[in-house]
C-alpha cells in the first residue's frame, strides 16, 4: 500500500509526547498526520509508569516546564480523567537518613522558592500520609502538585481527541527536505506525508529521526526496570520515593543506578520503579537491577516482602547530555521541530512540550524560553572525537 | 465430584472451608479436596465479585487462587491439603484494607 | 548446588533427557514443580490416595520402564521447585526456583547445560458463560482425575478441538461422569487428506472411540460450543453445528444440561525461560536443531516446548536432547547414528503432529461470535467490548490491547486470554515475554544473597557475591 497525503504537520512518534504536539497543533487550527513505526504507545510511552512529578526538579527550566504541563495536565484530566486514570495523588519523598533529611528539606527550600508547593513531614507524621511506611525513618516532603496517569491509555485517548489522522505501521525513512533546506514531509515505508512542518516526536529514536533528516541530535537510551506486583487494595496512597532517587535522575554514570520509586495503581498493582543503566537497546533481563528495586522497595514498605511480582519490563528514557529535552524549531532545517528526549518524564512534560512546539508551529510567541532546549545546542562530534 | 476410586478412610483428616469441615485425603490438592466436597468456587473476582475456582488445573490460569491459613493467593490446583487446613473464599486480592 | 545438566520439566522429555545423559556419566539434577516425577502425561495420584491413576493404558508400560530407570539412574531428582528464571552467567547457567508449595524460598542450582523441558499448557477460545464454575480446561479435567481422583461434575460435556478431548471424554466417562456429549468442530471428512500422517495414530484412535461407544458417549462433530449457562455454576451448554466455513449454522442450537463442561483447543508450548535466555522462537516453539540445541550455547530444549506433539515426540526429542548434552558437555560432537530410532521416532511423530495441528483448527471467524459482554482476560475481567475498543484507539497488535486495556496484565500474564484476544482482534499472537515464570515474592528477589539449600555440598563455584 502506498499513499501520498497532503496536511500542515506530521508528528513522528504516537508516544505521549506525540500526541499533546498533535493535540496542541490541532487546538492550533492545524491539520495534523501523526505516523509511528509501531503501534500508539508502543516505545517508552508504554513501558513508563505515567510520573508527573515536580517533586524531583531542580529549578531550572525542566521545572518551569513541569510546572506549566502539570497545569495543563490538571485542564486535561478535568475532561479526560477517568478515561486517561489521572490520579492528583501528591507525591512523598522519604529520607532514609538524618543527613538525607537536611538535603531533602534544603532542596524543596530552593524548588518552593521557584513555585513548588513542598511540605516538610517530620518523622512523627509520615505514617499519617503513608501507614504501611517502614517506621524510624527521619522525615520526608510531601509534594501534593505530583500527579499520575496510565500513560498509554492517556496518549490513546489524547491522540484521539486530537483529531489527527494516524498512521500507525508507517516508518519514516526519509524527513523530505526541497532543494532550500526546507522540510517539505516525510517519506515512509508506505509512502510520502507533504507537510511544511515536521515534528520529531520519536522519543528514545528521536536521534535517529533527526539523523535522517540529516541533523544531529545525541538522543540516547537510558534502560529502565520496572517491577510491576500482584493486584492489592489501595494501600501505598502517594508516589513514594527515596530521597537519593533526585540524584539518580541527575547522575551521569553509565553503570546500574537503582533508588526506589513505589506507588499504586488504579487497577491494583503496585509498581516499582526506578533503575537506570546504559547498556544501549539492550531489553535483556537484569536480574541485578530489578532485585536492587526489589531491595529499595521492601526497605520503604516492609510488608511488600510478602507481595509477589509478577511481571517485570525495561524501558528506555530518551536522554540527552545535559537531561533537558530538545524542544522547538531546528534552525537547521527549517520546517523541522523536535519534542524528544525527555529522559523519565515524558509522560509529565508531554502537554507542555505540546503546547510549546504548537506555539512555535503557529508562530505565536512561545509560553516559555525555549533557549534551554535547542536542538541544535550539541556540536556534531568531529570523526576524530567520534573514535 | 465423585471419587472414582475410594481410598482408605481412615487416613482421611479435616480441613476447615469457610469454617465448615471438610474431609480430606492424604496427597490431594486442595482443589481436589474442594472437589470431592461438592465444592466448586472458592473465589471471587475484584471487580464483578464473580466466583470461580478450577479452571487449567495445572497452575498456569490462578483463578483456582484460595487463602489457606490466613495466606492469600495460593492456587489450590497445587498446594497439597494438610490436616487442619484453614481453608477460606478469596474475596477480591485477597488482602485485606 | 552445582551439576553439569539441570533439566527443568519432569515429564516424558525431560524424563529421557535426564535418563539418557545420566547413563553417560553426566551429573544431572531434574528440576520440576510437582511433587512427583511424570509430568502432565505421567501425572501420578498421590501414594496416599492408594491406587494407579488414569494414565492412559499405552502409556503405562512407559512409566513403569521410566520410573524403575529413574530409581536406578544417579540423577538428583528435584520435585516442588519451581523454576522462575534461567540465567546466563560467566562460567554456566543458574536456574533459580521457588520451593515447595510454600514458595517464599528460592534456590539456585548452577550447571553448565540447561534442558528446557517445560512442556505446554491448554488454550480455550472464550465464549459466553467460560468463566463459570464448572467449566474447566479439557486437560485440566484430567490432571484432576490422575492426580486427585477427582472429576469436576457427574455430568459432563467435553468439547473443543483435538486430540486430548478423546482420553478426556474416555476417562471421564471410565471414572463414573455421565459425558453427555464429545462435541468436536473438527469435520471428520477432513481426516483423509490427513490419513497417511495420522496412520500411526489410528489404533490408539480407534482404541478411544471403541471406550466412547462402551460409555455410550455421543459423539456430535463439526459443532461446538456457543454458551454456558449458569448463575454462580455450570448447568448446562448450547452447542451448535458448524458450518462449513466455520460459522454456527443458524437454528441448530441445542441445550444439554450439565454440570461440567471439559473444553480446549490445543495447547501451547511454555516458552518463558527460554525466551528470557534469549533463545531464538520459531512461532510459539523454542527453535532447536537437530539435537536439539537451542542457538543459546549450553541450552537444549525438549518436547512440547519445541511444538505439540505428544509423549511419544517428547519422549524422543528428549532421548537425543540427553545424548547431545552428554557429549556436548565432554568437547565432542555426538554421532548421530547413535540416535537413528530416536530420529525416526521423532520424525514420524512431528509430521503427526503437523497433521493434526492442521486438523484441528479452531472454528475460523471464532472471535466475531464473541458478545460485547463476555469476559476476555479472567484475571483482569477485560471483556470482548473493552478489547474492541481498544482497537479504535489504535491498538494494532496484541501488546497495545493489553496496554489500553489490562487483558494479559493479570496473574496468568495473559496465558489464557491471548488466543482469545489474537481470534477477536484479528492480530497475530505473538509470545509474550514473561521474565518471570511465575510470580517471585518481592523478599526473595530483595534478598540478594540466595541462600543454598540444606543438603547441598559446599562447592567453590556455589559462592555468589553481591549482585
Amino acid at each position: 500500500m502506498s499513499e501520498s497525503l497532503t496536511c500542515d504537520v506530521v508528528v513522528v512518534g504516537a508516544g505521549m509526547t506525540g500526541a499533546a504536539c498533535a493535540l496542541y497543533a490541532a487546538r492550533a487550527g492545524l491539520g495534523v498526520t501523526v505516523v509511528d513505526r509501531g503501534p500508539v504507545a508502543g516505545g517508552t510511552t508504554g513501558a513508563g509508569e505515567g510520573n508527573l512529578l515536580v517533586s524531583d526538579k531542580a529549578p531550572g527550566p525542566e521545572l518551569g516546564l513541569a510546572l506549566l504541563s502539570l497545569r495543563l495536565w490538571a485542564e486535561l484530566a478535568a475532561r479526560y480523567g477517568p478515561d486517561i486514570e489521572y490520579d492528583a495523588k501528591g507525591g512523598l519523598v522519604v529520607a532514609e537518613t538524618p543527613e538525607a533529611v537536611d538535603g531533602l528539606r534544603a532542596f524543596a527550600d530552593a524548588q518552593r522558592a521557584a513555585g513548588v508547593t513542598a511540605e516538610a513531614v517530620p518523622a512523627d507524621r509520615l505514617h499519617d500520609l503513608e501507614p504501611r511506611l517502614a517506621p524510624a525513618l527521619p522525615g520526608g516532603v510531601r509534594y501534593p502538585q505530583d500527579a499520575q496517569v496510565m500513560p498509554a491509555l492517556a496518549a490513546a485517548h489524547l491522540l484521539k481527541a486530537s483529531g489527527a489522522r494516524l498512521l500507525t505501521g508507517h516508518e519514516v525513512t526519509r524527513v523530505l527536505r526541497a532543494r532550500d533546506g526546507a522540510v517539505r514531509g516525510v517519506r515512509t515505508t508506505r509512502g510520502d506525508v507533504h507537510a511544511p512542518a515536521v515534528v520529531n516526536a520519536a522519543g528514545t529514536w528521536g536521534g535517529e529521526l533527526a539523523s535522517r533528516a540529516d541533523v544531529f541530535l545525541p538522543v540516547m537510551p537510558r534502560r529502565g526496570f520496572v517491577l510491576v506486583t500482584e493486584p492489592l487494595p489501595p494501600r501505598i496512597r502517594h508516589k513514594v520515593y527515596a530521597a537519593d532517587y533526585v540524584a539518580d535522575v541527575a547522575g551521569d554514570t553509565a553503570d546500574l543506578l537503582a533508588s526506589p520509586v513505589v506507588e499504586g495503581t488504579a487497577a491494583g498493582p503496585v509498581l516499582i520503579g526506578a533503575s537506570r543503566e546504559r547498556v544501549g537497546f539492550d531489553r535483556s533481563l537484569s536480574l541485578r537491577a530489578v532485585r536492587a528495586l526489589a531491595a529499595g522497595a521492601t526497605r520503604l514498605f516492609p510488608f511488600l516482602s510478602e507481595v509477589r511480582a509478577v511481571r517485570t519490563y525495561a524501558g528506555f528514557r530518551p536522554y540527552l547530555p545535559d537531561h533537558l529535552p530538545a524542544i522547538g524549531p531546528d534552525p537547521r532545517a527549517p520546517g523541522l521541530f523536535h519534542a524528544c528526549g525527555h529522559e523519565g518524564a515524558g509522560i509529565g512534560l508531554a502537554p507542555g512540550t505540546g503546547l510549546l512546539v504548537a506555539q512555535a508551529l503557529t508562530g505565536e510567541t512561545p509560553g516559555l524560553d525555549l533557549a534551554p532546549f535547542r536542538p541544535d545546542r550539541f556540536p556534531r562530534p568531529t570523526k576524530e572525537a567520534a573514535r | 465430584m465423585t471419587s472414582p476410586e475410594s481410598a482408605d478412610a481412615a487416613r482421611a483428616f479435616e480441613v476447615t472451608f469457610d469454617g465448615r469441615p471438610v474431609e480430606a485425603l492424604p496427597g490431594r490438592t486442595i482443589a481436589a479436596v474442594l472437589w470431592a466436597a461438592g465444592i466448586t468456587s472458592w473465589r471471587t473476582t475484584r471487580d464483578g465479585g464473580r466466583p470461580r475456582g478450577v479452571f487449567c488445573g495445572i497452575g498456569v490460569c490462578f483463578d483456582c487462587l484460595v487463602t489457606v491459613n490466613g495466606r492469600p493467593g495460593r492456587r489450590a490446583c497445587l498446594v497439597p491439603a494438610r490436616p487442619g487446613d484453614v481453608i477460606r473464599t478469596q474475596e477480591g486480592t485477597g488482602h485485606e484494607d | 548446588m552445582r551439576t553439569d545438566l539441570a533439566v527443568i520439566g519432569a515429564g516424558p522429555a525431560g524424563l529421557a533427557a535426564a535418563l539418557a545423559a545420566a547413563r553417560r556419566g553426566i551429573r544431572v539434577a531434574l528440576v520440576d514443580a510437582a511433587p512427583r516425577p511424570g509430568g502432565q502425561y505421567f501425572r501420578q495420584p498421590a501414594p496416599g490416595l492408594g491406587t494407579e491413576g488414569a494414565v492412559p493404558r499405552h502409556g503405562r508400560r512407559t512409566w513403569t520402564r521410566l520410573r524403575a530407570a529413574l530409581a536406578e539412574s544417579a540423577v538428583d531428582v528435584r520435585p516442588e521447585h519451581h523454576v522462575w528464571c534461567v540465567e546466563r552467567e560467566s562460567g554456566g547457567l543458574t536456574v533459580h526456583a521457588l520451593l515447595g508449595p510454600e514458595q517464599r524460598e528460592s534456590v539456585d542450582v548452577r550447571a553448565d547445560a540447561v534442558l528446557l523441558a517445560t512442556g505446554g499448557y491448554e488454550t480455550v477460545l472464550p465464549f459466553p458463560g467460560w468463566t463459570l464454575p464448572g467449566v474447566v480446561t479439557a486437560g485440566g479435567a484430567q490432571a484432576m482425575l490422575k492426580g486427585g481422583l477427582v472429576t469436576p461434575g457427574r455430568t459432563a460435556v467435553v468439547a473443543g478441538t483435538g486430540p486430548l478431548l478423546l482420553p478426556v471424554a474416555t476417562g471421564l466417562a471410565a471414572a463414573g461422569v455421565r459425558v453427555a456429549a464429545l462435541v468436536e468442530s473438527t469435520d471428520p471428512a477432513r481426516l483423509p487428506r490427513h490419513a497417511r500422517a495420522l496412520a500411526g495414530k489410528l489404533p490408539e484412535a480407534a482404541g478411544y472411540a471403541a471406550r466412547l461407544l462402551r460409555h455410550r458417549v455421543p459423539v456430535l462433530t463439526r459443532h461446538t460450543v456457543v454458551r454456558a449457562h449458569g448463575e454462580d455454576r455450570l448447568t448446562g451448554v448450547t452447542v451448535a453445528a458448524l458450518e462449513a466455513e466455520g460459522r454456527v449454522r443458524p437454528g441448530t442450537e441445542r441445550l444439554l444440561p450439565c454440570d461440567a463442561l471439559a473444553v480446549g483447543h490445543g495447547m501451547l508450548p511454555h516458552t518463558d525461560l527460554a525466551e528470557t535466555l534469549g533463545c531464538r522462537l520459531d512461532g510459539h516453539a523454542v527453535a532447536v536443531d537437530a539435537e536439539q540445541r537451542t542457538d543459546v550455547p549450553g541450552v537444549w530444549a525438549a518436547g512440547e516446548a519445541t511444538g505439540i506433539g505428544g509423549a511419544a515426540l517428547a519422549l524422543a526429542e528428549g532421548h537425543i536432547a540427553g545424548r547431545s548434552v552428554a557429549a556436548r558437555l565432554r568437547g565432542t560432537a555426538p554421532d548421530p547414528h547413535d540416535w537413528a530410532p530416536a530420529a525416526r521416532i521423532r520424525a514420524r511423530e512431528r509430521t503427526a503432529a503437523a497433521a493434526l495441528h492442521a486438523l484441528h483448527g479452531p472454528p475460523a471467524h471464532w472471535g466475531d461470535g464473541v458478545p460485547d459482554d463476555t469476559v476476555l482476560c479472567r484475571c483482569e475481567e477485560v471483556t470482548a467490548g473493552a478489547v474492541r475498543e481498544a482497537l479504535t484507539l489504535g491498538a494494532g497488535d496484541t501488546r497495545t490491547v493489553k496496554l489500553l486495556t489490562r487483558a494479559g496484565m493479570g496473574w496468568c500474564q495473559g496465558r489464557m486470554c491471548a488466543p482469545g484476544v489474537a481470534a477477536l482482534t484479528g492480530c497475530p499472537p505473538t509470545p509474550s515475554r514473561r521474565p518471570f515464570a511465575r510470580p517471585v515474592p518481592l523478599g526473595v528477589l530483595a534478598a540478594r544473597h540466595d541462600r543454598p539449600t540444606p543438603h547441598d555440598r559446599p562447592h567453590p563455584r556455589s559462592e555468589e557475591g553481591p549482585s
